[in-house]
């Protein structure tokens, strides 16, 4: 039986020499989503921004929306925010934050329950209040920072310092992106974005160590070719894994996408975002990176020779 | 790298066994798995608030709030440590910022100013670093006859952490009362409680009983004005406070409670035998009961306030002094209302006011939608992911899917046995970490493929495919749990729901690509003994 190979053997792709144009362009799409992050601006939900949200399921199968927003505005609670989700009686409320603080916002509550009335079964509330958001901003910076820090020590410890350097960047890259996407689609950003954003490091991570392991061991090996052409011959060796890794992670994200349901959807969007920008990170980031740090191709040669094998022999 | 020892083959398969079991109870409901006998693990995932529905309120103590009461009173305290025997001429007496300040006219009483101050100081008990008592209050007594006393940043802390075990304590004693629902109460951090009940679809009720402070006291309504009146101006030691049912209506009150809710011995919900409304009756202590007749039979036809967290809840004449120490508390009380009020009564009141700082409730028909959603996505996206890998690497595909899905139930059995809680962004990461624990046999397998194409036997690149792939896989693996460790740990709400799951499959996911697979492949390779790989 001929099984299926999407990548077919013996590729040899000059990733490297691809790198005058790859390296600008992963750049460009850095510098721009930073821009416009500071320009535009994500749209922050209540997690850090603070505010109500309600989400409600009407009796009525088509509810009179244009009716609801007008009766919630009339509260006098600010701007309410009327939207469905999904089914047409699902409909998500958003109530900002009010001036009067934590009681002010429980009041507000109050009053749409009022107003809703038994019309509606509420099936979620969430507010938060300006204190608490705040800190949820703070110690998801903080994880990510953390999380950078550590990784960056044991890279660093089981491979060389540019390797180290090499990908935090790359992850960098891939978090400053996946932030991009979330101003450009305009999407919530939320606790549960940042964990996908947070995910989505790990998985580019995990992607970097692999390439890069195997850009180790061709160092070891080749001790006369040029660092540039050593680096194409580890990726288009790992090229078969990457994609097929890649494309069971897709098929997994794309399952949780379409029957995941509604609660979740911007999360595995993000992931799948992060997930591609990871593959072109690790490939045209992390590894010219070690490049412009001067790796140099006998770096590895004073180590130990099977460092990094197999723990045991059998 | 193929060849096991019979004793590592059956530790494997032991520890693959108890996974599994671990997660089988989850295949039954509640009813089915405790008619089980009792040598059977019965022990069944813990479902976050997300899934099965339920209340999550975090509470912080009202610190300014609590601030000025206690200020309140402890000017009346020292009002009245003054006008002891010898009494001490002041003036000035007020609250300054977080403290109280007054200015003693004869300097030459300042000895006597300090002693009487010292004991309002309040200590705090031992502080759990110093081992030296902390006051509530720093005294200071200026040669030039200015008093301070205010709060120190550890008095306050330390006050602020005592007000937070009380009021767990309380809220533990009003929810046990309710007897419905099973809430957790924490506490967190510094100044904050979270209560979270899970199943509670509809937290209104909870919300009124946990965060009202149910501070009730009994005040003489003074006399001098119409009960009903809204009178701005008032003599000192007079309060003005509005009607609970219409807060245009003020009362005057005597600032000095006759009794409080400290005095009662028990309330109970009743109906008034005449009128038959809802109504709460309540017992007072011997010493409550001694006050109140002594009260009453002096102000017989005098109003008195019956007052809940300064809102005045009704003011009946005293007809007739009170004086079998029990009485009722009428005021157009539903049955609900009166239950609710006759719990806060028996269960204490809070020492200070709690604001809700963040509260998240899903009720549980979103919750069911939820787990529904994730179970279609979680088959789906498993079969698919299986699919595609028996197209691409054939029998071997078949043993990497058999790995995934004993790697899945292992992640829940895992989650089970730790006692960790399973919430949405949970699922996620168990579907995640089936698209990434294929990526360890993929590593393998193309490895194998490689090492084949380059000569060696079929046998020979089984074993250096699995020699050399291990290494990567452990290094990429270590380099995601780091960053899922540190999720857990720093991370809250979904953060950490997914974090949990995610560590957990990336740990399983090193173990079964260390030794179920290799297992697996080695018993493949012993039965078929192929000489030739197509993958």
């Amino acid at each position: 039986m001929r099984h299926l190979r999407l990548v077919p053997d013996n590729t040899k792709i000059p990733f490297m020499r691809m790198r005058r144009w790859t390296f600008p362009i992963a750049a460009f799409l850095s510098i721009m989503s930073v821009v416009l992050f500071f320009a535009v601006g994500p749209n922050y939900g209540i997690d850090f921004l603070g505010g109500t949200v309600i989400e409600i399921q009407t009796k009525d199968p088509k509810p009179d929306l244009g009716k609801l927003r007008g009766s919630l505005n009339d509260l006098g609670i600010g701007d309410v925010q009327v939207q469905t989700i999904g089914e047409e009686n699902s409909i998500l409320i958003r109530i900002g934050q009010q001036a009067g603080g934590e009681t002010a916002q429980q009041e507000a509550i109050g009053k749409v329950r009022t107003a809703i009335g038994d019309s509606a079964e509420f099936r979620r509330i969430e507010i938060v209040g300006p204190r608490v958001s705040g800190e949820l901003a703070f110690n998801g910076a903080l994880a990510m920072i953390v999380t950078f820090a550590a990784i960056a020590v044991y890279v660093w410890f089981r491979f060389e310092w540019q390797f180290a350097v090499g990908s935090i960047i790359s992850a960098a890259n891939v978090v400053v992106m996946t932030f991009g996407f979330y101003v450009v689609t305009q999407h919530e950003f939320n606790l549960t974005s940042l964990a996908a954003i947070l995910t989505t490091v790990g998985y580019s991570l995990n992607d970097t160590v692999v390439v890069y392991d195997r850009i180790r061991e061709t160092l070891r090996k080749y001790k006369k070719i040029s660092l540039g052409d050593l680096i194409d011959r580890a990726i288009n060796d790992m090229l078969g894994r990457t994609v097929i890794t890649t494309m069971t992670t897709l098929i997994a994200l794309f399952s949780l996408y379409i029957f995941g349901g509604e609660v979740i959807r911007a999360f595995t969007l993000a992931m799948i975002f992060g997930v591609i920008a990871a593959i072109f990170s690790s490939i045209c980031v992390a590894a010219p990176v070690l490049i412009y740090f001067g790796l140099r191709s006998d770096a590895m040669n004073d180590k130990k020779k099977d460092e990094g094998a197999a723990p045991q022999k059998a | 790298m193929l060849h096991f020892t019979r004793w590592k083959m059956i530790g494997i398969l032991a520890i693959v066994l108890v996974g599994i079991l671990a997660a089988v109870p989850n295949l039954f409901s509640k009813e089915t798995v405790d008619s089980w006998p009792s040598w059977v693990p019965k022990r069944q995932m813990v479902l976050g608030l997300d899934l099965q529905g339920g209340a999550y309120l975090l509470y912080e103590v009202d610190k300014q709030d609590y601030v000025q009461r206690r200020l309140r009173t402890l000017v009346s305290e020292i009002r009245k440590a003054m006008l002891q025997e010898p009494r001490i001429g002041y003036s000035g007496l007020g609250v300054q910022g977080q403290g109280v300040q007054l200015r003693i006219r004869d300097t030459s009483q300042l000895d006597l100013v300090q002693k009487r101050l010292q004991p309002l100081q309040n200590p705090l008990g031992n502080s759990l670093l110093g081992g030296t008592a902390i006051n509530e209050f720093d005294l200071t007594v200026g040669s030039d006859g200015l008093v301070q006393m205010s709060y120190s940043e550890a008095g306050l802390t330390q006050r602020i952490r005592q007000i937070v075990d009380q009021s767990i304590e309380v809220i533990a004693r009003r929810i046990d009362q309710l007897g419905t629902v099973e809430p957790s109460i924490q506490r967190q951090g510094q100044d904050r409680i979270l209560v979270e009940a899970p199943g509670l679809g509809d937290p209104e009720r909870l919300k009124s009983l946990v965060g009202q402070t149910a501070q009730l006291t009994f005040h003489l309504v003074d006399s001098s004005f119409q009960t009903g009146q809204a009178e701005p101006q008032r003599k000192p030691g007079t309060i003005v406070l509005p009607g609970q049912d219409n807060p245009n209506v003020q009362y005057v009150l005597e600032e000095t409670p006759l009794i409080t809710g400290e005095d009662l011995t028990d309330a109970q919900a009743t109906f008034d035998q005449r009128s038959n409304e809802p109504v709460v009756s309540f017992r007072l202590t011997t010493g409550g009961a001694q006050t109140f007749g002594d009260v009453t039979q002096k102000n017989v036809n005098r109003a008195f306030a019956i007052v809940l967290d300064d809102k005045v809840i009704s003011a009946p004449v005293i007809r007739e002094p009170i004086l079998g120490g029990s009485g009722q508390i009428s005021g157009s009380f539903s049955v609900q209302s009166a239950n609710d009020l006759a719990i806060l009564l028996r269960a204490g009141s809070l020492p200070a006011k709690l604001t809700i700082v963040e509260e998240r409730n899903v009720g549980p028909g979103l919750g069911a939608d939820s787990i529904r959603a994730g179970k279609i996505a979680a088959i789906i996206g498993t079969a698919a992911v299986c699919a595609f890998m028996i197209a691409t690497y054939g029998v071997l595909g078949w043993i990497a899917n058999i790995a995934v899905v004993v790697n899945v139930i292992m992640i829940f059995g895992i989650v089970t046995l730790l006692g960790a809680t399973l919430s949405l962004p949970g699922i996620a990461g168990v579907i995640i970490t089936v698209g990434t624990a294929v990526d360890s046999n993929v590593l393998i397998y193309e490895r194998i493929r490689e090492e084949y194409r380059s000569g060696r036997s079929a046998i020979a690149s089984i074993d250096a495919g699995f020699h050399r792939a291990l290494g990567t896989i452990l290094d990429a693996n270590v380099t995601t749990l780091i960053a899922a460790l540190v999720l857990f740990y720093l991370g809250s709400g979904p953060i950490r729901g997914f974090a949990v799951t995610h560590a957990i499959g990336v740990a399983t996911t090193m173990f079964t690509a260390f030794t179920f697979t290799r297992l697996l492949v080695a018993l493949w390779v012993r039965w078929r003994r192929p000489t030739k790989i197509t993958l």
